[in-house]
């Protein structure tokens, strides 16, 4: 069998595999992804509701996000195609004391790193969410420049444009094994063969754990389900996201917005989290969400639920991804561990670890892989995960 | 307005008139019917605008499964099939996204409430309906739910009288006679509990299963689940295959013979299985003029004598004919018709174009069988029946339904036996295909008077043998599927004549004029439309032109809602008359030679618009995993669930030449109907009036 050399290989065509592809591509390295499912974003891709923002809680992941954000909302202008992007905005109603001075404290550290966020009054938020519930209501923060795009048109976009610079693409066929020597990974073994490559980058989402096994490597990355569904259309009555982080009874946050087919998506932290990989449909979610979702909006209470799907998030201790190059086995890369946020993360950690790959020494580059390290001591915690 | 007052066999109930508005405009309406039907009868068949492309929308299942039929409602969006009017109703056309309904005051939250049956049935047609029975029996606790008013699933709608065996499966009785008799039953039972208007909308993983019942969310945790959803229809693509006025024959049949609408003038048939074939002849019942049927095939896949008595009513079959094209402004005006070539793709120079209302699509049945995958995937305890497991007659589906009681009634320990073999070995035989079709039979007797049994094809079917009091006819072999034979003595009672569910017995008298003798045939077409003394056309059995002859006298069976038709003929012609004709076959258009753009533009996913050259594009371009095609066209994305696109699509990779070993399926997802965000909340309004004018239907 005659094995075939490549620059990089990525494993997994989904989030985090398909654009760094459409990057490495870009700067002429001769890529190839290997996808054990048929297509591409066919696993947690499709599960994401599409929410883009860079309000986080830390630097390396608004950069990250930043330059996503840039991405996305150039995209349909730079290359003609539709990606559903919409420039929405992020709102976070409040709703008690105690969730207004954690949001408030963040602004601080959000405007330091140059995000275009403040605190916005009762009376501003009910203009821009109409129906929001009034009793309690503090007001909220609220982040212009964030959006929304559709997982779906931007993968196969961002894959269209991959395979158009020259990336390939091998689906159905499953990684079985790293191709070692002298400690060192120089490529895998698979299903159907054999192919090499001076970096194997490990985008596996949620089998990114065992998948790094296989290469010697440990990471602290587990799965856990979240729930998420989609309505009827509506004539579009409000733009942003709209996160509600109070707890509920068998749930932390949810989130919900209007995407750009005016169609209502909604997703919920389960609580206790939902550990493993079972992605079949429960019976708890559409009660529990149904009634968050009133209390926030009773007009939602006639809207039809079309849809619903679960989808994993692939955790790691703290909450932040891992984009890092081991040192114990060189030629092994990781970007796992993106915590349910792949596909917000995944153009922009793209752009950011090809740049590294092929040795540009570009610092925002740098400072975005500076915080996702393998080696930290995971006790940190991100506020708005 | 257009209503069916004079059917022959479905009585026109005395209702309540209300009264709504469409768009502004009184109209009136019969208490308790669907809005799509109030609309029909008021001769309204373009209810909505595609928010895609403004595309004229009309009804399409009229099941609650697609939402094509959606219109404003009071200011809310619902399927105008499955949601009943209601006096003052204002209704409005949908046009683009429907507006936020007004906001309902939410007082109260409330919570799913959770059952536990032994046995819950997904499904009140003749398979869920003969199951619940067989459980019923041995006071096994059960609850079946069907989605609509009335039990009886597709038996509602069947007018015509059954075919199968008469211990078996109420051969010889109409279908909508039969959902009766099978409900009647039920009630002796104590242990079976009935939910009507109760929507099945998902099987979840932790084995319980939620049910929309009326306005109410329940979660089920049966023992034992039965699936006997039945099928939905498939769909074909063809230019103008989304035009109101183009939809399916059980929208058809529901609208007919269950709401008593005439939603045609001119009807045309794409399909000739049993169920085209019946619903044109259930459309000449209700007064509606048949155009024409075809058929692919070189003849019709249906039961023999169902082609036979629409032919011979002056309904034009053409077999090897496929559709080229629907056209009409905004809703239907005409069709063409093409002849096939022997790879079925239709041979230019061969178009002939009719004039008609209305175009049925009878190409076939697709199992509802989502929830009995789902059901197994979650690892419960899952059986299926009916036209859930496979397509077939619902006689079959009754004795299915039956056989899978015993086997749940043994999983449950309630009963010890098996099931006996010989019911496997029947239901085998009431699934049959038609068989061999025989000459026919030579006249070997010279008895004055006597039945001429014009069935010459191998069918399951047997009531003219049980009923005749003379035990002279007699079936040529031992099982059903052979075809009958008179020989010994007849008395001329006409039994056999009232019986016979394919019309296909007649009765030669000779008695009273040994050379002029009188032949009765059996006649289902409203009463009065052919009286004692009127000259009427005859028809051989196959709607050969036989002349003209007198009605000498015309008989009611008021029982059986049949008449018999007798006229005084030559000897020579008494033998082969089978029928009157009701009216010469409508001749073609010339045809439009407007042909000559492509099929690109032919959409196969209504819900979204999706078209066949938007799928090529897709597949062409390397596209196998139908997910993906589903990301990037939306194709499957829309109410319905790709419930209508997904054979369509199918049939798409086999025409590019991809082998479908290749292409992966649609991953399918809850719900599968739509249903408000508030039903799953209890949420509950301040007022009755809220209430009201918040979520219904589904």
């Amino acid at each position: 069998m005659s094995v075939e050399n490549y620059d990089v290989i990525i494993a997994g065509a989904g989030s985090i595999g398909t654009p760094l592809a459409m990057f490495l591509a870009e700067k002429k390295l001769k890529t190839l992804v290997v996808e054990t499912l048929p297509s591409v974003g066919q696993g947690q891709n499709k599960c994401a509701i599409g929410g883009v923002r860079a309000t986080h809680s830390d630097g390396s992941k608004i950069k990250a996000c930043l330059r996503s954000l840039e991405i996305f909302s150039t995209w349909h202008e730079k290359y003609g195609e539709d990606i559903g992007w919409i420039k929405g905005g992020y709102l976070f109603p409040v709703y008690t004391e105690n969730d207004e001075m954690m949001l408030k404290e963040m602004l601080k550290v959000q405007q330091k790193f140059g995000l275009n966020i403040d605190w916005i009054s009762a009376g501003e938020l009910r203009k821009r969410v109409p129906g929001a519930a009034e009793k309690d209501l503090r007001g909220g923060t609220f982040a212009p420049d964030d959006g929304s795009a559709s997982p779906l048109l931007s993968i196969n976009a961002f894959y269209r444009r991959a395979v158009k610079l020259g990336a390939e693409f091998r689906f159905n066929e499953e990684i079985t094994g790293f191709i070692k020597e002298g400690g060192s990974v120089k490529g895998v073994r698979t299903s159907k063969g054999e192919y090499r490559a001076q970096i194997t980058v490990n985008a596996a989402g949620a089998q990114a754990a065992g998948l790094s096994e296989l290469a010697g490597v440990k990471v602290p990355v587990r799965p856990d389900c979240h729930e998420a569904g989609i309505t009827e259309p509506v004539k579009r009555f409000f733009d942003p996201m709209v996160v509600d982080i109070r707890p509920g009874e068998k749930s932390k946050n949810y989130y919900f917005y209007q995407n750009s087919e005016e169609q209502i998506v909604f997703c919920l932290t389960p609580t206790p989290p939902i550990w493993g990989e079972d992605r079949r449909s429960t019976s708890e979610f559409l009660p529990e969400i149904s009634k968050r979702m009133i209390s926030l909006m009773p007009a939602l209470a006639n809207v039809k639920v079309r849809r619903t799907w679960r989808g994993l998030y692939p955790m790691t201790p703290d909450g932040f991804p891992i984009v890092d190059f081991p040192k114990a086995v060189p030629g092994y890369a990781l970007a796992v561990g993106m915590c349910g946020q792949g596909f917000m993360l995944g153009p922009g950690l793209g752009s950011a670890l090809a740049s590294v790959i092929t040795g540009e020494k570009n610092k925002e580059d740098l400072e975005i892989l500076s915080g996702f390290k393998l080696e930290r001591n995971f006790s940190a915690q991100e506020k708005l995960k | 307005m257009e209503r069916i007052t004079k059917h022959i066999i479905l009585p026109a109930a005395e209702k309540k008139k209300i009264r709504f508005t469409f768009e502004g405009r009184p109209l009136e309406a019969l208490e308790d019917e669907v809005i799509s039907s109030a609309l029909f009868a008021n001769g309204i068949k373009v209810f909505s605008e595609h928010r895609k492309d403004g595309s004229p929308q009309g009804i399409f299942c009229a099941n609650g499964q697609c939402a094509q039929c959606t219109v404003i409602a009071d200011g809310l969006p619902v399927k105008a099939c499955v949601s009943k009017i209601r006096e003052g109703m204002a209704l409005a056309p949908l046009k683009g996204a429907p507006k936020l309904p007004k906001t309902p005051c939410v007082q109260a939250f409330g919570r799913a409430e959770e059952l536990d049956v032994d046995v819950l049935i997904i499904g009140g047609g003749p398979s869920g309906l003969a199951a619940a029975a067989e459980l019923g029996k041995l006071n096994a606790g059960t609850l079946i739910i069907d989605d609509k008013h009335k039990l009886g699933g597709k038996l509602v709608l069947q007018t015509h009288k059954f075919f199968g065996s008469v211990e078996d499966c109420y051969a010889g009785t109409r279908g909508i006679d039969i959902a009766d008799k099978l409900e009647e039953q039920l009630k002796e039972y104590p242990s079976v509990k009935i939910w009507l208007n109760a929507v099945c909308v998902a099987v979840f993983a932790d084995k319980k299963v939620g049910v929309l019942y009326g306005d109410k969310y329940f979660l089920i945790r049966p023992k034992v689940l039965i699936s006997a959803a039945g099928a939905r229809e498939k769909s074909l693509a063809f230019p103008g295959n989304t035009l109101p006025g183009v939809y399916g024959a059980g929208a058809f049949q529901t609208l007919v013979n269950r709401d008593l609408v005439r939603p045609a003038k001119r009807l045309f048939v794409v399909g000739g299985g049993n169920v085209g074939l019946i619903a044109a002849y259930h459309a000449l019942q209700a007064g509606i003029k048949v155009t024409g049927l075809i058929e692919a095939m070189p003849r019709c896949g249906g039961y023999k004598v169902h082609a036979d008595k629409i032919k011979r009513l002056g309904v034009p079959i053409y077999t090897g004919h496929t559709i080229v094209r629907a056209d009409g402004r905004k809703e239907l005006e005409t069709v063409t018709i093409a002849e096939v070539d022997e790879n079925f793709k239709s041979i230019p120079g061969t178009e002939k174009t009719f004039k008609t209302d209305t175009l049925l699509i009878a190409v076939g049945l697709s199992s509802v069988n989502e929830f009995h995958k789902q059901a197994l995937e979650f690892g419960m305890n899952a059986f299926v029946c009916g036209d859930a497991e496979e397509i077939a007659e619902a006689s079959a589906a009754m004795f299915s339904g039956k056989i899978t009681a015993h086997r749940v009634l043994k999983s449950l320990g309630v009963m010890a036996g098996e099931v006996p073999r010989f019911w496997f070995e029947r239901l085998e035989v009431l699934k049959s295909r038609p068989g061999e079709t025989h000459k026919p039979a030579l006249k070997n007797h010279e008895n004055p008077v006597y039945p001429v049994l014009h069935c010459r094809q191998e069918i399951p079917c047997n009531p003219c043998v049980t009923v005749c009091p003379k035990k002279s006819i007699k079936l040529s072999g031992d099982s059903i599927m052979t075809v009958p034979k008179f020989s010994g003595e007849c008395i001329g009672c006409f039994k056999c004549l009232i019986i016979c569910p394919g019309l296909a017995v007649t009765l030669v008298d000779h008695r009273r004029d040994r050379d002029n003798p009188t032949v009765a045939v059996p006649f289902e077409i409203e009463r009065g439309l052919v009286k004692k003394g009127d000259i009427v056309g005859l028809t051989d059995c196959e709607g050969a032109d036989l002349g003209k002859a007198e009605v000498t006298d015309v008989k009611d069976f008021k029982a059986e809602n049949t008449l018999i038709v007798i006229v005084k003929t030559k000897a020579e012609l008494a033998g082969r008359i089978a029928s009157v004709r009701l009216f010469e076959p409508v001749m073609a258009l010339a045809a439009s030679m407007a042909n000559k753009e492509t099929d690109d533009a032919t959409i196969i996913c209504r819900c979204e618009r999706v078209s066949l050259g938007e799928i090529r594009r897709a597949i062409r371009g390397g596209v196998r995993d139908m997910n993906q095609l589903k990301a990037v066209t939306r194709a499957g994305m829309g109410a319905c669930g790709a419930k209508t696109c997904e054979n369509l699509i199918l049939s798409i990779f086999r025409s590019e030449g991809v082998d479908l070993k290749e292409v992966t399926g649609f991953s399918k997802r809850p719900l599968f109907v739509e249903v408000p965000l508030g039903i799953f909340a209890g949420a509950q309004c301040r007022t009755a009036e809220e209430e009201k004018t918040s979520w219904s239907g589904f």
